[in-house]
């Protein structure tokens, strides 16, 4: 105690304050990052809302999804096979596949996050979706305006994260409100709704050899498979699209293998 | 369909996902070849929901002009294909959908 003197208190306090001053700005940045994102969202949120009682799932059940699961594009297929009746063992298993993506998000972020506590740890990986991810990787780049000492990064993950979960929330509420407001949209076919938005998430993948390869291999499949009970057609066309997508990008490694050689 | 199982299951599920590599911090590792099919994984299931979705909208194959779920199909995805937008997609492909079926039907 008696080592420390007025003048190195002082610092420690200025140092504390500074602290305090970096986390804050990370914080708000991490917000800020989030918004073009959020724009984005706020529609799905609202449709996520709209359709999920015309599928069939309870008020209580919505929102719980966006609260509790928080996971986008889960939430829209989950919709669709129960708009179908498939059972909860295939529901679950097409979110564990659809939802394997986040690994490598977790795997790319290990390095950064190691070092917290266990409970923020686990609070991060909750926040981890596709969006949150993407912010994380702008604040790694070098030259990041926040500068590139991430001692305090994990705030603005925090602050990413948590604009984006209130978010995704309010807006699958309003859509809850929107769906009862506006009578019976079931007659109004809106089922294609769902189809229309996974196909303008899906055509933008259609840039390589190997993706168009397992998106053509996985359509064919689905409808061979399409009488399958159980829905078990979905997951098996999923599994045959992959193997034939690993399949092309294994066969273009050879081919480029065999031009060096030769 | 019990909703109760629905919600913890999926929360079990995709927090499992997202939490594995953070508790375990970097104690894991995955093959290549698993990391190369994780970026195939979402748009294989997505184009095998959408395909039987709208090729068999009332449980069987049908691809004659009257299954405006397979017309408005094949104009979004040429709609997405020029906008490159996933909002304008779902907005005029919908409009397109909704013509289509008060023209036909």
């Amino acid at each position: 105690m008696v080592k420390y003197g007025p003048y190195s208190i002082r610092l420690l306090k200025e140092s504390a304050i500074n602290h305090q001053q970096l986390k804050k700005a990370e914080m708000k940045a991490g917000c800020k990052a989030a918004i073009p994102l959020i724009i984005g969202a706020i529609p799905f949120g609202i449709l996520f809302g709209t359709l999920a009682p015309t599928s069939g799932l309870s008020v209580w059940a919505t929102m719980a999804m966006s609260l509790i699961v928080f996971a986008g594009s889960a939430q829209f297929i989950v919709l669709a096979l129960i708009a179908v009746q498939a059972p909860l063992e295939i529901i679950l298993l097409t979110t564990f596949v659809v939802n394997l993506r986040h690994l490598l998000y977790a795997t790319a972020l290990v390095p950064r996050v190691s070092h917290l506590p266990f409970a923020l740890r686990t609070l991060l990986a909750f926040g981890l979706t596709d969006e949150t991810f993407a912010n994380m990787s702008q604040r790694y780049q070098p030259g990041s305006p926040l500068g590139d000492d991430h001692q305090f990064a994990h705030f603005f993950y925090l602050g990413s994260m948590f604009s984006f979960y209130i978010t995704w929330s309010s807006a699958t509420a309003i859509g809850l409100v929107l769906g009862n407001i506006i009578p019976d949209m079931t007659s109004w076919g809106l089922e294609f709704a769902m189809s229309v938005t996974f196909i303008g998430m899906v055509i933008p993948y259609l840039n390589t050899k190997a993706m168009f390869s397992a998106m053509f291999c996985a359509a064919i499949a689905s409808l061979y498979f399409a009488y399958l009970p159980n829905k078990l057609g979905l997951i098996i066309s999923a599994l045959i699209g992959v193997a034939a997508g690993l399949s092309v990008v294994h066969f273009q490694k050879m081919s480029i293998n065999q031009g060096e050689q030769a | 369909m019990n909703e109760f199982w629905l919600i913890l299951g999926m929360f079990v599920i995709t927090f499992g996902i997202r939490f594995v590599m953070f508790a375990f911090a970097g104690k894991i590792t995955f093959p290549i070849w698993m990391q190369q099919s994780l970026k195939f994984v979402p748009p294989a299931v997505l184009t095998a929901i959408i395909v039987p979705a709208v090729v068999m909208p009332f449980g069987e194959m049908d691809f004659s002009f009257s299954n405006v779920y397979l017309l408005a199909a094949i104009i979004s995805v040429i709609i997405s294909l020029v906008t490159k937008s996933l909002l304008k997609t779902i907005f005029f492909g919908m409009l397109v959908f909704l013509l289509l079926k008060f023209l036909i039907a």
